[in-house]
């Protein structure tokens, strides 16, 4: 009993750590909350335009997808963080403490739900200012965000294992944003599937990005749901049940040196 | 009678046994045997990559053995490495604080994950900070902390908890003089606080100054340990060195001071040196006799041996220079 109060109790301790790094480091802050606005409006007034989107005005069809998008990199932090750790040898201190060694990932992790849930006001906030509807029920809506806080989650324990495997901060933030950033663009989080080339099509509708974004929106806009919400759902548990344990096995091996 | 009170030889605070650790080809410890009693301050002295760091991982539990073993406070650092963690505090060369924290934010997480609670976490960071001169810089953030105050707070991290048996890696790598006596400072007032105190250094006059017992390490072996006095006994103990104004009667005077030496004199540098049991009366001594051979002093002055000379003697190099060439071959 003592071990999981001092367990749950480390995670916290170190959770609070993590999110305390996002107001103090500027590029991170403005990653968290001007990035995302900037993003909405300019797909909405400059590039929506040129968008078609039968049966949807664009601002509807693009909210569930830039949420899913920028939840998915909520858990940057952790990759950096963990790199840092790494390079700067405080995982040597922390691992010489006497706390729960396992708290240095889920602390990280936890932190990460914090920011989703911040980022999720932020983005919801600028939808609704540029004209988002919600067209579900409340539960359907609430389950959505249920479902979005999962997304976050997974894609932590991605940046995790990032951050674990990236041999330095600058590694991590390549890594993040040169092989995950293109993924979540060959998708219909922006623009619909149909309207790309017979060869990329096949490739964007198998993109979990585009399950995750579809379920989005039949949560939010009530659209025809068929099994993308329970498909993202399996998606979204395959990714912690691969990445979790891939990040301990990681997180043992580069600290046995 | 005394002797009827037995006196129990207190258990070290540190005892290795055998150690061994390999990465792949390279041995960096091959059986080291070290004993720490407790209450003594205790300085692995060696060149960069002689192995201390490892040594001082695995005390800490941050890495496993492969053969050999070693116990902290009698704890065994692989079967109750959870119990040793309870018992160390680690401050390692490279300041191991987080830049984004304040300096109280950084001690008081650190005090929670000793699992002290928030008060006393609370309370301990405040006395650390104040003890350590960094009252005024408590609440700002780390990054803009200078090198010698990083050191600091990383040195009070590792005494949050009190722990009876304390880890400095290099405690003063890097720093400048005056935060190196700082620091120095700061580690002999724990001690005369009774904390047991293994020190890895690369610099010899740092555990000439601190330690009360020395083990030289070199390439993953103890080629030595003694009090630094017994270390410079190894080495001989002072020595006249003499300048003639005419270096042609080196012979001459090595002749004539032969009886006064502890051991043959030589002449090394073009000047004489003269081993000598004690320096009373010694230089004196030395004066006539070469006056009443008629051979000219330009100079001459008594030298102590320094662990510089130690570490020379027992490697055939010398510790400076090893480092410069571990320095290449990591570029």
């Amino acid at each position: 009993m003592t071990a999981l109060r001092y367990g749950i109790s480390d995670t916290l301790v170190l959770a609070k750590r993590s999110l305390l790094r996002i107001p103090r480091q500027p590029d991170l802050l403005v990653g968290f909350t001007v990035q995302p606005i900037l993003f909405v409006l300019l797909f909405v007034y400059v590039f929506g335009g040129a968008i078609q989107t039968p049966g949807f005005d664009y601002v509807d069809f693009l909210m569930p997808g830039i949420i899913v998008q920028s939840i998915c990199f909520g858990g940057f932090v952790t990759a950096l963080g963990l790199a840092d750790d790494l390079k700067k040898g405080l995982m040597d201190r922390f691992r010489s403490l006497p706390m729960t060694r396992s708290a240095l990932l889920t602390g990280r992790t936890l932190g990460d739900v914090v920011t989703n849930v911040f980022q999720l006001v932020v983005m919801f906030a600028v939808g609704l200012l540029v004209g988002f509807n919600f067209s579900s029920s409340v539960g359907e809506v609430i389950a959505g965000i249920a479902l979005l806080l999962l997304i976050g989650y997974a894609f932590s324990w991605v940046f995790a294992f990032i951050g674990l495997t990236a041999s330095s901060p600058e590694a991590a933030n390549a890594y993040g944003f040169t092989i995950l950033f293109p993924l979540t663009f060959v998708s219909s989080a922006f623009v619909p599937v149909d309207s790309m080339p017979d060869w990329l099509q096949p490739i964007a509708e198998h993109n979990p990005f585009t399950t995750m974004v579809d379920a989005a929106r039949a949560l939010f806009l009530g659209t025809p749901a068929g099994n993308d919400v329970w498909l993202a759902l399996l998606w979204t548990l395959a990714i912690i049940v691969v990445f979790a344990p891939l990040s301990a096995w990681r997180y043992q091996r580069v600290v046995a040196r | 009678m005394l002797a009827s009170v037995e006196r129990v030889p207190a258990d070290p605070a540190v005892e290795t046994n055998r150690l061994h650790k390999r990465y792949g080809d390279v041995h960096a410890l091959r059986g080291v045997d070290l004993r720490v009693e407790t209450g003594s301050v205790f300085g692995l002295l060696g060149p960069n990559g002689a192995g201390k760091t490892t040594a001082v991982r695995i005390l800490t539990t941050l890495l496993k053995p492969d053969e050999g073993s070693a116990r902290v406070t009698g704890f065994d650092v692989v079967r109750d490495d959870a119990k040793v963690r309870e018992q160390i505090g680690l401050a390692g060369q490279y300041a191991a604080v987080d830049e984004n924290l304040t300096g109280f934010e950084n001690l008081e997480m650190v005090g929670k994950l000793y699992h002290l609670g928030r008060g006393l976490s609370r309370e301990r960071a405040r006395d650390l900070l104040s003890s350590f001169d960094l009252a005024e810089a408590a609440d700002r953030l780390v990054r803009t902390y200078s090198g010698g105050m990083r050191r600091r707070l990383d040195l009070a991290a590792a005494l949050v908890a009190r722990p009876p048996v304390l880890f400095l890696d290099e405690p003063t790598t890097g720093l400048d003089i005056r935060s190196r006596i700082g620091l120095w400072d700061a580690i002999e007032a724990l001690v005369s606080e009774g904390t047991t105190v293994l020190l890895t250094t690369q610099y010899l006059d740092e555990a000439d100054r601190l330690a009360d017992r020395i083990a030289v390490i070199d390439q993953g072996r103890v080629i030595a340990e003694g009090t630094p006095e017994q270390l410079k006994g190894q080495v001989g103990g002072e020595r006249l060195e003499i300048h003639l104004c005419d270096d042609r009667r080196g012979e001459e005077a090595v002749a004539a001071l032969a009886s006064i030496a502890s051991d043959r004199p030589f002449l090394e540098d073009g000047s004489v040196r003269v081993p000598v049991a004690q320096r009373r009366g010694t230089i004196a001594d030395a004066v006539r006799r070469l006056d009443d051979a008629g051979i000219a002093i330009d100079d001459i002055s008594v030298s102590t041996p320094t662990l510089d000379d130690v570490f020379l003697k027992l490697t055939g190099h010398a510790a400076e220079q090893e480092t410069e060439e571990a320095e290449a071959q990591s570029r």
